[in-house]
């Protein structure tokens, strides 16, 4: 091997490869369901995902399903299919391609395993109502909605006891589709086991602080899929505790992930899922460094609010207060902040077509940031899973001209 | 010491030298489908018009949407960064400079050193563009240089609703099926183009003085509808179209 390709070796993430099996792993457990007699929930990202850990019913993601249909460039002839079917192309690329995905059992994993129930969390958006409501009279399955209240400013205690009062409706809802009671000890065991992977994903992030930085965003986005999909359970533990190491351990060898990293960038919104190596060789060709991002900190960002040893209680603030559900103001100041702690030079904010909620204020939070950190931002737009509202000269020219006005103010 | 700025276009392809910080000449021509050939080919026209060599020119930079084809230049840079240093080299009271060109249209604001601070750009859409411009002049059969001269005869505007390039021809061919005065419409698809533009100025809160730049800056008619929608006067050089070739060619004195 030459010198190159011992250097290319070296800056691998191993833990990458463990990642993937266990996700291997997590999709055949899924997917084989019904042969063990297990139960399958349909849930979002955002959602309360513990109760269901502690009555052993296997969470599965759809969201998780379109990052994986984006990455493996399928969102296109699925987001099309969608529309063939009536859907209009103004709405979200993740419902899009679920909505076509349960019925032609595309993309890279044949579609998901046929849900038995959906738990559908409105703290990303309002969209998930109507595409849970599609989906289950489309499996003609029951449907839970937990309804968590925008906190604009404060988790007012009207919102604290509206937010409570459904996860009791939750536990029974459960209790009623299973058939089984609800393991109160169990549940507390799997709390604590959720915040303990929350903590460590944090931990993992943290380490990006480090010049040079051990790992990218695009590496966060990557990794993150653990957090969501196994969150509460102990193979999230392990694994983020071997990922921390190795995260260290890498900082300690001095091993960076950009060659010669000289910018440090913070990204906003969800990735462009079918351009990562793209957008990640672009700016490591600029010596930039993607370090962290306000998408994979939504994972442990409310942590906070939680309470391990009163799981149940403090999951209702936990889980209303999330990025995504919180004022524009209180965004910014969440990103200013992320701006100090990794040393920002430049902020990356991608408008993205299909996520509402997250893009819509980006202007305003554009404007906060420039004023406030005084680093330059850039608006790049586009779609996480639809390929076809990208457009890569578009989007490079405005790469190169961020960066040529980065290194001018260097 | 000799520098050379090469802006290549998605419509024409523009060449600048400087001598001594002093600009020489510059020539333009249009891309074609090839634009490496173009790129050389506007480079050695110029140099045989003014007389010099190609070993005597220190540093090349390219620019453009087609920056990234022009093997012989040393360095590749945006055209939002060439056509600040441009306006600052040409006037460095500068702080505004709206750029059209063929397919992209821009805003960028610069500080008093003519670094650019910030800037904006069309989204994926030719409306604002000089794109949209020759679309509409050839729905008008007229040729795109006249559009501007025509326009100032408009007594009263068209009004051109449609922010789509494809749905605006549309209503354009509608107006001519309607005997809708020529003038009146072109200058109505000024007024649309515009409105596009100054929503790009308004997103970085565009600083006077404005300088226009890019290939529509040739188009009085533009400018007016312009300075009319950013409330402001907007100054336009002989060398409008060529200003991103001659920061490149700036830059590369700096390089």
């Amino acid at each position: 091997m030459n010198d190159k390709v011992v250097e290319k070796e070296k800056q691998k993430i191993t833990s990458a490869k463990k990642m993937r099996d266990i996700m291997t792993t997590y999709y055949i457990d899924a997917m084989s369901a019904k042969e063990n007699n297990k139960l399958v929930a349909w849930i979002t990202s955002g959602g309360p995902v513990e109760p269901l850990i502690a009555m052993d019913i296997i969470p599965v993601y759809p969201e998780n399903h379109g990052a994986m249909i984006g990455s493996s460039k399928m969102g296109e002839d699925l987001c099309m299919k969608a529309e063939d079917m009536g859907y209009s192309n103004d709405l979200c690329s993740y419902a899009r391609t679920d909505i076509s995905c349960a019925i032609v059992k595309g993309g890279p994993i044949g579609g998901l395993p046929e849900p038995d129930m959906l738990i559908c969390c409105n703290n990303i958006c309002g969209t998930v109502l109507k595409w849970y409501e599609i989906q289950a009279r489309f499996f003609n399955v029951p449907l839970f909605i937990f309804d968590t209240p925008v906190c604009h400013t404060e988790f007012s205690p009207e919102i604290a006891k509206y937010v409570r009062t459904q996860i009791d409706e939750y536990i029974a809802f459960l209790e009623k589709v299973t058939k089984k009671s609800f393991d109160h000890d169990k549940m507390a065991e799997v709390g604590k086991i959720s915040y303990q992977g929350q903590l460590l994903w944090q931990k993992v992030l943290n380490t990006t602080a480090n010049r040079p930085s051990p790992m990218t965003a695009f590496d966060a986005f990557f990794f993150l899929a653990l957090i969501v999909t196994l969150r509460g359970t102990m193979i999230a533990v392990d694994f983020y505790k071997e990922l921390l190491l190795e995260m260290k351990e890498r900082i300690k060898n001095g091993i960076s992930i950009v060659p010669n990293e000289k910018y440090r960038l913070l990204w906003d919104n969800l990735p462009i899922w079918y351009q990562l190596k793209w957008l990640s060789s672009k700016f490591s060709d600029h010596d930039a460094c993607l370090v962290a991002d306000t998408y994979t900190s939504a994972w442990c960002s409310s942590l906070k609010y939680i309470d391990e040893n009163d799981f149940l209680n403090s999951i209702a603030e936990g889980y209303t207060r999330i990025y995504l559900n919180i004022g524009v103001d209180q965004m910014a100041d969440q990103v200013i902040e992320m701006i100090k702690f990794y040393n920002i030079d430049g902020f990356v904010m991608h408008s993205n077509r299909s996520c509402k909620p997250y893009s819509f204020g980006q202007l305003d939070i554009k404007r906060i940031v420039e004023s406030k950190a005084n680093i330059p931002v850039l608006m790049i737009e586009a779609d996480m899973t639809d390929p076809r509202a990208f457009s890569q000269s578009q989007v490079e020219t405005r790469i190169d001209a961020f960066m040529e006005i980065i290194n001018q103010g260097k | 010491m000799i520098f050379a700025g090469i802006d290549i276009g998605s419509i024409t392809a523009k060449a600048a030298i400087i001598k001594d910080n002093q600009l020489i000449s510059t020539h333009v021509l249009f891309t074609g489908y090839n634009t490496l050939t173009a790129s050389q080919k506007v480079f050695e026209e110029l140099l045989s018009k003014v007389n010099i060599s190609k070993n005597e020119v220190k540093t090349i930079i390219s620019t453009g949407y087609g920056r990234n084809s022009v093997d012989f230049a040393d360095k590749a840079l945006t055209e939002i960064i060439c056509h600040g240093a441009g306006a600052h080299f040409l006037n460095p009271e500068i702080r505004g400079i709206i750029d059209v060109g063929g397919q992209d249209s821009k805003a960028i604001l610069l500080d008093n050193n003519g670094k650019v601070t910030n800037f904006s750009m069309n989204d994926k859409c030719a409306a604002g563009t000089g794109r949209f411009l020759e679309v509409m002049a050839r729905a008008l059969e007229l040729d795109l240089d006249l559009l501007g001269e025509i326009s100032l005869k408009a007594d009263t505007p068209a009004n051109i609703s449609s922010i789509c390039t494809v749905f605006a021809e549309s209503e354009v061919i509608s107006m001519i099926a309607k005997q809708e005065k020529r003038e009146n419409i072109i200058a109505g698809i000024h007024e649309s183009a515009a409105a596009r533009i100054a929503t790009l100025a308004a997103k970085i809160k565009i600083q006077e003085p404005v300088m226009m730049t890019g290939g529509v800056a040739k188009n009085i008619g533009m400018v007016k509808a312009l300075e009319n929608r950013l409330k402001c006067q907007i100054l336009v050089t002989d060398s409008a179209q060529e200003n991103g070739a001659i920061g490149a060619a700036v830059l590369a004195s700096t390089l």
